[in-house]
């Protein structure tokens, strides 16, 4: 270890997504003179950004009063919207959607690519002196004393075989006063630190999504700027939480996705396929035809909202963001909360830098007091009715929430089960007939990863760690007949032999980071830890 | 003996691009921009001349953009002792780019100018060899191998069905091909410090070089797309299909 080099700074933030730039502003902005470092497992910043993204301008108001004169990416205000209830043949629009489902009350929103928004936050952030460096992933938390001191990042040009190559760099130590964690949703680092300082106790299981994206370009004379749709009902069965979105942006750019909540039964689902059959509905068709796909990607989200958020500081630090899970499942928007979060860390920890306090403590007193609290406490009980109740009812009861108690129920919904023990083997699951990909609006896994332009540098070890192989062979394969290869959105899970001796492929090239294989396994034997910095998907402009 | 080292900030090797919707050229905006992947082998060759102690100092210079700053401060990270950043517009043509590198030679004195082969956007292959006609240097192209031996250059050149040694006198040109050697990484330690190293910028248009474009794009199409393969059901079919399908046979 000693012949890694260090540098100290007051402050280190592990990911350069919404929360953590949001949280290296604010930081500048209160205390001009700390040091503020960021670094980024991406190949630059936005690289890895998967969102819809309508975002709600809140945060960004109070971050940056003035973005609306500055030259940023956030164009397309929202113009029209409209919520479909699917059955597998018709659309039913939903009416007084603001009365309704209020948390979907767009006005005043807009429509981005959160990647362009994160790069252009970035320079932000540069400008003002935080120090940013991308295609650095943080591979290790350094604890000393019992308080975090900062994060290691990973060492370069490892072989497979684990040995040192001939371009071995070793990683660096990047010592901070205080770290802030903002991996997004179900971070590798961030795991590590809640089960050192057991900051799970007493909260509800995190539940998750898993969101696949696709971006259009469509012939301009189909383009409605500013329009905003979204679908729940078909293709998933009633005890299945998910749905869809399509938003027309940019120029001539349309953003299609697709979230499935992790908590699904079915052994035999696929998002991926969910995703593709989704676009052929007559509601959503029309807008695909004549266009082309360019760019394609997934990643998981954190849908517990309050009930799941677990302890936010530790000695030496805090988790914001969708590391923490403060996305608002109800609105479907985790940006103007993440940023929210990050700012209120930010003010924290400028408090205990100043107050040499070993714990951001007040972050969580900060967090009660704000906006961003009373928002999720309202929306607490929405996502859970899903989860109890299956989608009419559950929507039937949202719209009693949102419309006779707004958000005030005096009970709160908890969640029983955390995603991984969900699923129902194979034998008890009920087979699901996906239809094949016509290469014009629907596509194979591996054609969709091409578009994520993912690559991972050759010769490195297998990031996707399986702890205990023969116990996937007895629950993966005999149970539950493989859902790894089903639900990751890459293809990176395949089966080989499958009728003499089955085992598992990883092909973790493919990886595109979305996390899901770390959540979902049934039994919590795939780990997922960062691959050499700079490696994934590289999602360019428009993502 | 100094080395110069031209770098070229171009669309990353791991992105696809699409062609714009009018056929005028590829859509390189928002892209993630990268080192030319020959340029890296250039610098790295260059870097370890100097480790050798064969070379004493080497100047990166990327002409371009004002964000080619950052491919500098790439080649700084990986070993590069200053850079210079000469402004022009976005991607001028092979000509102009020796043009404006004749001035900087004859500025700087340097005994070796090192280059990619070719950028992996316009696959030109050009700036190397026009730069030795322009200087009157010898010029060592495809290298695959580079020793400083008495004052002159060998170069192990790719050539087709071998290799091919060449020695020159200096000064010289040299243009990297990609078996040279496997660049090393930008450490992180390493770019921190490549903040710190000198990076001086000129602009182009005072340079007393003629920069006007000479070629013109007629237009830009993407590959046709691949058709669909069908499976034969015999070996008879296949057979059938080669000869009077695809003619191959």
């Amino acid at each position: 270890m000693s012949e890694r080099e260090a540098m100290d700074f007051d402050v280190v933030i592990v990911g350069g997504g919404p929360a953590g730039l949001a949280a290296a502003i604010r930081l500048r902005q209160l205390r001009p003179e700390a040091t503020v470092c960021l670094i980024e497992k991406g190949s630059e910043i936005g690289a890895h950004i998967v969102s819809g993204a309508v975002i709600e301008p809140r945060a960004l108001d109070e971050l940056l009063p003035d973005w609306r004169t500055m030259d940023s990416p956030v164009k397309t205000a929202v113009s029209e919207e409209e919520m479909y209830f699917l059955t597998e043949t018709k659309g039913y629009r939903i009416p007084a959607l603001d009365r309704v489902m209020p948390h979907l009350a767009n006005h005043g929103n807009y429509v981005v690519s959160l990647g362009e928004v994160c790069r252009w936050l970035a320079g932000v952030a540069e400008e003002m002196g935080v120090e940013i460096y991308p295609g650095f992933a943080g591979a290790e938390v350094l604890i000393e004393n019992n308080r975090v001191v900062g994060v290691a990042t990973g060492d370069m040009g490892i072989t497979r075989d684990g040995e040192h190559g001939p371009n071995y760099a070793p990683g660096m130590e990047l010592r901070g006063k205080y770290t802030l964690f903002a991996e997004g949703c179900r971070g590798s680092l961030t795991k590590r630190v809640m089960a050192h300082y057991d900051l799970r106790k007493g909260v509800d299981p995190q539940t998750y999504g898993l969101g696949i994206k696709e971006v259009w370009e469509i012939p301009p004379e189909k383009h409605r700027p500013g329009l905003v749709m979204h679908s729940f009902g078909w293709p998933l069965d009633d005890h299945t939480y998910g749905g869809s979105w399509l938003y027309h942006f940019g120029e001539n750019l349309v953003s299609y996705g697709f979230v499935t909540g992790l908590d699904y039964e079915n052994t035999w689902l696929s998002p991926f396929d969910e995703m593709q059959r989704t676009k052929l509905h007559p509601v959503f068709r029309p807008h695909f035809e004549g266009g082309r796909r360019l760019i394609y990607g997934a990643r998981a989200l954190s849908e517990g909202g309050l009930q799941s958020i677990p302890r936010l500081t530790f000695p030496g630090g805090a988790l914001i963001g969708d590391s923490a899970g403060f996305l608002n499942t109800p609105k479907i928007k985790g940006t103007h909360t993440a940023m929210k979060s990050g700012m209120l860390a930010a003010e924290a920890v400028v408090e205990a830098l100043a107050t040499e306090r070993v714990e951001p403590g007040s972050f969580t007193q900060r967090v009660r007091n704000s906006w961003l609290y009373e928002e999720l406490k309202s929306a607490r009980n929405i996502r859970p009715a899903f989860a109890r109740w299956g989608m009419k009812a559950g929507a039937l009861y949202a719209g009693v929430d949102a419309m006779l108690l707004r958000g005030r129920a005096p009970w709160t919904l908890h969640y029983r089960h955390a995603d991984n023990e969900t699923l129902r083997p194979a034998s008890l699951s009920e087979p699901i007939s996906y239809p094949k990909p016509d290469g014009k609006i629907t596509f194979d896994k591996l054609s969709s990863v091409f578009l994520s332009n993912t690559n991972h540098a050759e010769d490195q070890p297998v990031h996707l760690h399986v702890e205990n192989m023969p116990l996937w062979k007895t629950v993966n394969w005999d149970v539950f007949r493989a859902p790894e290869s089903r639900y990751c959105p890459a293809g990176v899970y395949e089966v080989a032999d499958q009728e003499t001796d089955p085992r598992l492929v990883i092909n973790s090239q493919n990886c595109v980071h979305c996390k899901t294989c770390d959540i979902k396994d049934p039994a919590q034997n795939i780990d997922w830890v960062t691959p050499e910095g700079g490696g994934g998907p590289n999602y360019p402009a428009g993502m | 003996m100094k080395i110069l080292v031209p770098v070229k900030r171009v669309v990353d090797y791991n992105i696809k691009v699409r062609v714009k919707s009018d056929g005028t050229g590829v859509e390189t905006a928002g892209l993630k921009m990268s080192m030319n992947p020959f340029d890296e082998i250039a610098v790295e060759e260059a870097v370890r001349l100097r480790e050798k102690g064969a070379a004493t100092e080497v100047v990166a210079v990327s002409i371009g953009v004002q964000q080619a700053q950052d491919t500098l401060r790439t080649a700084l990270a990986m070993g590069a002792d200053r850079a210079i950043l000469v402004l022009t517009e976005e991607s001028p043509e092979p000509l102009a780019v020796a043009k404006i590198l004749k001035v900087l030679v004859e500025r700087e004195k340097p005994e070796l100018a090192f280059l990619g082969k070719q950028a992996i956007d316009d696959d030109m292959n050009a700036t190397g060899q026009m730069l030795a006609g322009l200087l009157g240097w010898p010029q060592g192209t495809f290298a695959s191998k580079v020793e400083i031996v008495d004052g002159r250059a060998e170069v192990t050149r790719e050539i087709d069905g071998g290799s091919e040694t060449v020695s020159l006198t200096l000064p010289a040109i040299v243009t990297a091909d990609l078996r040279l050697n496997e660049p090393r990484y930008a450490s992180l330690p390493n770019i921190m410090k490549a903040k710190k190293k000198p990076l001086e910028t000129l602009q182009g248009a005072d340079l007393g070089v003629d920069l006007t474009r000479r070629l013109t794009t007629v237009s830009v199409a993407e590959p046709p797309s691949r058709k669909a393969g069908v499976t034969v059901k015999s070996v008879a079919e296949l057979v059938e299909k080669l000869r009077n399908e695809a003619k191959v046979i």
